[in-house]
């Protein structure tokens, strides 16, 4: 065929080919099935996916190419110039009909009993490209199952061979979990070894298998398809906002699957995002407003909850009012909360309950590099961020631009299990942390004073010039201060190093913010107003606390100080969805809200991106969503500003305010090292209450437990091997623990995750510790 | 002339005794009047009553929650919840039929791929509290394990025309 294009007006690069008679353009090297979906003709096909490489294994969207003498995958045939296509021709849909054939002579007829059945790609193309009758008398096969874990239920017999999964767990997940065992008919999909997925992005693989045979375990046997309501609701346990659909009948939801956004989530969803709907049917709900009577618990009815409410809240002083916000509360209720900490004259307000350093003041930081850009990096530097864990499709992201060659960098108190290479990693105790990044910020040119004064006697090294230059040569590069170095205590020099860092290289500066909305809340002033930040307001204990959506001692920085604040407090008011047993130890009053997905909010993602959505769920009994209760609060109040009834007005009051990244410049001074120091991580299912209540995210083998990680040499010292329990003290609390030896943890730190019943007596990041056989 | 004929009519009384002679046949004829419900109508093997669920003879439970009759149902009568039972199994745990809302169209029973939910002949019934026009999952097995000699004879009858 000739190479010059026929068609004056073809676009370069593109070619002229015709499907079914309609003459379209397409891209040089791009496949049939690409031009055919853009056009809107339907092939049918189970291997191909728009986001997994070509594996052309199905053979399903056969189709008529003239001049060829046999029919052609449209998955794996490029267009040619003057290529002329039929779908539909017969010899086209006879293919069809007879790959369709071959399908299902292993295929099982059990669609009445598969979770699948209503949905299944399977059915409908067997419904449009089949026979009606099947000819096959003989045997089907059968597949043993494998159980891969408390999220995805398995029925290999059903299984077509399309290799979707293992593609997907290979290139986006990383992981390699999955694979084709013997061949022929005898090919098996599985794990080998019958072994649970621990990928944090596996439950995909039930979205992209076009069949029954990976399925929702959580979900299973529940609902069908058809009888299911799908409402938008966004991802809301961590700040990428992944965009989703709650699938939910009579009120309830019994499953979330992702809904396409390019620009946040692509088509996947985190594990995180897709099983935590468990989480808000937990037996401990609270579904009526409760108050604290001679030591016991006593139900009460709205009225006389908010009438309460205004009694115990009027006769404190203004400065002696201490007002903590989860980070996840919707912008709406934290737009309220600031309200009303006003109008009580409190100026003691924060949401940043995870931090410890306050110098620097920082908050509104987010990604100043727009997720969709991060795959086409050049060079990435992660400051205390375990990404997978901590924005797990960010991460996906990243790896996409590692795979092309990007050079990313690590530096952090653990070293973290990653699905790509690393091209440095310094894995430094708490106390080296900082000189580490300080090293690093000097590489790139002169530091500014405050920072200056802290790098003195620090050498550079090749390693740290490296780095730099790795980040200034590339065309695009980013830094990413994580979760794990915004816990830190000195994360204002983490922050200030690394915000120079980015400033001297001219990368992008993301921050990855602590909580789902802590955007949105620093843009309407959920922040110290001339008071007392989150640390502060605990350290120095008040007489009254409004604790709005946290859950002490597991969504605090130092859950022990929270504790015992809290519960020495005259009025602790909780407006919880949960009425835990801690919850209840502490508090005074509990006010049942509706959980995110239960009510109209708007969340600012990581990206700046506003977005809101309707409530996609009943709140159980008598809890009502926040902003409701918060607009009925403040009229008992008597705050101005809660005359509205509608959602829309609220958002009226707050609409323009945008988050502005601050920091004062300050930074903490540096930190002695002494004995073995905490290092600490929130493990990805228990970063917040609903997370915490998921039975199968519980189950998961990601949730390891309370224990205390050593390196080789500190075990050995203190004569503890793997395996050992060891009796953990610092100067709150002790705890008895399970160890685990390994050379992820630097010497001088003993890493012990938080958010765990065991570990939450134990002091804050960087405490010394006092380690001892038990 | 039609003034002529409906004169000759009226003056003979010929449309009475018309009216008189077919009274007269009825008189001789035999009755048609069932004394229900001593006396009862010989009922079709496809009479559609009142519901049931069956078992297989081994005494498991038929019913594997597929949910085809709770979307066929034109009445919206059939609500349905699954869940895996002990086993694994796809069971149900919850299946009412509200019969104030069933039309007894039987597509429960045609979309059945197993055979479970059927109609009986049993068209006497009657409730005496309000809720009792809920049919649950015990006693839909109930009145199947009662009648369940005659819904496999009608079955049996019907099957040489499915």
């Amino acid at each position: 065929m000739s190479a010059q294009p026929v068609n004056p007006n073809t676009p370069p690069d593109h070619v002229n080919i015709e499907i079914d008679g309609k003459p379209m353009f397409a891209p040089k090297g791009s496949m049939i099935i690409h031009a055919a979906d853009k056009a809107g003709i339907p092939i049918p096909r189970f291997c191909y996916h728009d986001k997994l490489a070509i594996a052309a294994n199905c053979r399903m969207c056969l189709v008529e190419v003239e001049k060829s003498p046999k029919p052609m995958p449209a998955c794996a045939t490029p267009v040619m110039e003057g290529m002329k296509v039929q779908t539909k021709s017969a010899k086209a849909l006879n293919s069809q009909r007879n790959v369709m054939e071959f399908l299902l002579i292993n295929h099982p007829l059990d669609c009445p009993i598969c979770d699948q059945g209503g949905e299944c790609e399977l059915q409908d193309v067997s419904m449009g490209y089949g026979r009606s009758v099947s000819r096959f008398v003989e045997r089907k096969r059968s597949v043993a199952d494998e159980d891969i874990g408390p999220l995805i239920a398995t029925e290999m017999t059903r299984c077509i061979q399309c290799t979707r999964c293992v593609r997907f767990v290979g290139e986006v997940a990383g992981t390699y979990e999955l694979g084709g065992l013997s061949r022929g008919e005898n090919l098996e999909i599985g794990t080998y070894i019958g072994k649970t997925i621990e990928s944090e992005i596996g439950g995909n693989i039930i979205d992209v298998c076009p069949v029954g045979a990976l399925t929702n375990k959580v979900f299973r046997f529940r609902a069908r398809a058809w009888e299911l309501v799908a409402r938008d609701g966004i991802g809301w346990h961590d700040a990428l906002g992944s965009n989703l659909w709650l699938h939910t009948r009579r009120g309830e939801v019994l499953r979330t699957v992702p809904r396409d956004n390019e620009a946040i989530n692509e088509c996947w969803l985190s594990d995180r995002d897709r099983y935590s709907h468990q989480g808000l049917y937990a037996d401990d709900r609270a579904q009526q407003p409760m108050v604290k009577r001679n030591g016991g618990w006593v139900e009460i009815t709205w009225d006389q909850a908010l009438a309460l409410v205004a009694e115990k809240l009027k006769g404190v002083p203004g400065d002696q009012i201490g007002v903590l916000v989860h980070p996840a509360t919707s912008t709406e209720e934290g737009h309220l909360v600031a309200q009303i900490a006003k109008g009580l004259g409190s100026r003691n307000l924060d949401h940043r309950l995870r931090q410890l350093d306050f110098a620097d003041d920082a908050s509104g930081f987010g990604f100043a590099t727009p997720v969709a850009d991060i795959e086409k990096v050049g060079a990435a530097w992660l400051v205390g961020a375990n990404l997978r864990h901590e924005l797990p499709l960010v991460n996906h992201r990243l790896r996409k631009a590692a795979k092309r060659g990007a050079k990313v960098y690590a530096l952090g108190a653990v070293d973290v299990d990653s699905n790509y290479d690393f091209a440095g990693s310094i894995v430094a105790a708490p106390h080296a942390l900082v000189d580490a990044a300080l090293k690093l910020a000097k590489a790139a040119g002169d530091l500014p004073a405050e920072l200056a004064a802290l790098a003195n006697g620090i050498d550079v090294d090749d390693a740290a010039r490296a780095t730099i230059k790795a980040l200034s040569d590339a065309s695009a590069s980013i830094v990413v201060f994580g979760e794990a170095a915004a816990m830190h205590p000195q994360a204002s020099i983490l922050r200030a190093a690394a915000r120079f860092v980015a400033k001297a290289t001219d990368s992008g500066y993301n921050e990855v913010p602590l909580g789902a909305n802590a955007l949105g809340l620093a843009a309407v002033g959920v922040l110290p107003q001339g008071g007392l930040d989150a640390q502060a307001m605990l350290r120095d204990p008040r007489k009254a606390y409004v604790v709005y959506g946290a859950e002490a001692p597991f969504d605090f920085a130092d859950g022990g100080l929270a504790m015992t604040s809290l519960a020495r407090a005259e009025t602790v008011i909780a407006f919880d969805a949960y009425a835990s047993e801690q919850l209840r130890a502490i508090a005074t009053l509990i006010l049942p809200i509706a959980a995110l997905p239960e009510t109209d909010a708007t969340l600012t993602n990581l990206n700046g991106i506003v977005q809101t959505v309707a409530a996609g769920a009943k709140a159980p009994g008598e809890a009502r969503p926040g902003w409701k209760v918060l607009r009925a609060v403040g009229a008992k109040l008597g705050v101005a500003g809660f005359e509205f009834t509608e959602i829309a007005e609220v958002r009226a009051q707050f609409a323009g305010k945008s988050t502005n990244a601050h920091a004062n410049g300050k930074v903490a001074g540096r930190g002695k090292a002494e004995g073995l120091a905490r290092i600490v991580t929130v493990p990805i299912y228990r970063s917040d209450a609903t997370l915490r209540r998921s039975a199968a995210l519980q189950a998961h083998p990601l949730t390891q437990g309370g224990r205390v990680a050593l390196h080789p040499e500190d075990a050995l010292a203190l004569g503890l091997a793997d395996g050992a329990v060891a009796k953990v003290s610092g100067p709150a609390g002790t705890a008895t623990l399970p160890v685990a030896v390994t050379r992820a943890v630097p010497r001088g730190g003993a890493w012990i995750e938080a958010a765990y019943t065991e570990t939450a007596a134990l002091p804050a990041y960087g405490a010394a510790l006092s380690i001892s056989k038990a | 002339m039609n003034r002529i004929v409906s004169y000759i009519k009226s003056l003979f009384l010929l449309e009475l005794l018309a009216g008189l002679w077919l009274t007269a046949k009825y008189f001789v004829k035999p009755k048609y009047t069932m004394q229900y419900p001593m006396e009862k109508i010989p009922k079709s093997n496809r009479f559609r009553g009142l519901h049931a669920l069956r078992r297989y003879a081994n005494g498991e439970e038929r019913c594997i929650a597929c949910k085809l009759c709770e979307a066929v149902c034109p009445a919206l009568a059939i609500t349905i919840d699954s869940e895996p039972r002990a086993d694994g199994q796809r069971r149900t745990t919850r299946y009412d039929i509200d019969l104030f809302k069933c039309i007894f169209c039987g597509f429960c029973e045609e979309s059945c791929p197993v055979d479970s939910i059927v109609e009986t002949d049993i068209h006497e019934y009657h409730f005496e509290k309000r809720g009792e026009n809920i049919l649950t999952k015990q006693k839909l097995l109930a009145l199947g394990d009662r009648y369940e000699a005659e819904i496999a004879k009608s079955r049996e009858q019907d099957a040489a025309f499915r």
